[in-house]
């Protein structure tokens, strides 16, 4: 089944993508049909450059190659993941004495 | 007995005069050969759609896929394009028909047409393959396993995906479905509904849903992939567009 299930979120940050560094100020999470992962579905996430035009629609003329990094997880490894961020943050954000910035 | 074809990428006038990219395949020889417009899946403009466009040409059908998410990246991957598209809220209805009308109109341009155009689609492509056989004039149409024909998408899902089984009194052809008893979009109880609506219209349907598969059974490059459905699936594909679409 095609789930449709979509989270975006606001992010701040960057990313690497075979044309080199971007910045980000936005994530699109999914959980769906991957494109490459032998699952039927996986969790996706797509770190996009929002400066990128085919971001929104354009007129054909002015559209680039989308700049994108994009991952796709099995659900058990998606959660492992998720708990290793937190994990990582909490680590982190104690070591330098506060919490980091979240914006 | 000469069997050849050609394959191609293709550009097209789709909607709102857009040239938008298409793959397009056709039987060598002089024809009549009837078109089929091949509506490509969620996942995009992919290589597992190519090759059941170039199935078509094998069968000597004039083939076109057009690219709809063409204008999210027509020079970008097919998954590039997809993740595009989707961070857009998918292809709009109206954008769609558009391009799929551009698709009809240039196979019955070609010289070696008999005119008769069929659609088919997978998954999302399932959905709009109906669509637009109610939109559209077709000859004959095949939703493979779309989903929200019927029902509605689950709330807060950021899609223009509305439900158009209410157009099923437009529908202009014969309309085959092709779906898995274990799918959940479209689970058996809506295809089921959706056969109620075709039959209460008196239109002329055939819905068969196979044990043991459930969404995207046709797909071989995915784990969902079951051989005998799929198989079973193709014969009942050709032998339905033979019935509708030979001069």
């Amino acid at each position: 089944m095609c789930t449709y299930v979509t989270e975006s979120v606001p992010v701040s940050g960057s990313a690497k993508g075979p044309e080199g560094w971007f910045s980000l100020s936005r994530a699109t999470v999914y959980f769906d049909h991957p494109f490459h992962a032998p699952l039927e579905h996986s969790l996706n996430i797509d770190f996009a450059d929002p400066t990128d035009p085919t971001a929104a629609t354009a007129s054909i003329d002015s559209i680039a190659s989308t700049r994108r990094v994009a991952v796709e997880l099995s659900a058990a490894s998606a959660r492992a993941l998720a708990g290793a961020i937190l994990a990582a943050l909490d680590a982190g954000e104690a070591s330098v004495g506060g919490t980091a910035s979240r914006s | 007995m000469y069997d050849g074809t050609l394959a191609e990428t293709i550009r097209i006038a789709g909607h709102g005069g857009d040239t938008i990219n298409a793959y397009f395949a056709r039987p060598l020889g002089p024809g009549p050969v009837p078109g089929v417009v091949v509506i490509h899946h969620g996942p995009g403009w992919d290589e597992g759609s190519k090759e059941i466009t170039r199935r078509f040409a094998v069968h000597g059908y004039a083939a076109i896929c057009p690219h709809l998410y063409h204008r999210w990246g027509p020079d970008a991957s097919p998954d590039d394009a997809a993740a595009a598209a989707r961070a857009a809220g998918g292809v709009p209805d109206e954008q769609f028909l558009g391009d799929a009308a551009g698709s009809i109109a240039y196979l019955r341009s070609l010289t070696y047409a008999n005119s008769k155009v069929g659609t088919i689609g997978y998954c999302s492509g399932g959905r709009q393959s109906f669509l637009a056989a109610c939109s559209l004039p077709v000859d004959a149409a095949v939703d493979c396993y779309g989903a929200c024909v019927v029902n509605p998408p689950p709330p807060g899902i950021p899609f223009h995906l509305e439900p158009c089984g209410h157009l099923a009194d437009r529908l202009s052809c014969p309309l085959l479905g092709l779906f898995g008893e274990e799918d959940k979009m479209p689970a058996p109880a809506e295809t089921a509904q959706l056969a109620a609506i075709l039959e209460g219209h008196h239109k002329t349907y055939e819905f068969h849903t196979y044990p043991g598969a459930g969404h995207s059974f046709f797909a071989t490059d995915r784990p969902s992939y079951r051989p005998e459905a799929a198989n079973d699936g193709w014969n009942r594909v050709f032998d339905w567009f033979g019935r509708y679409l030979s001069s």
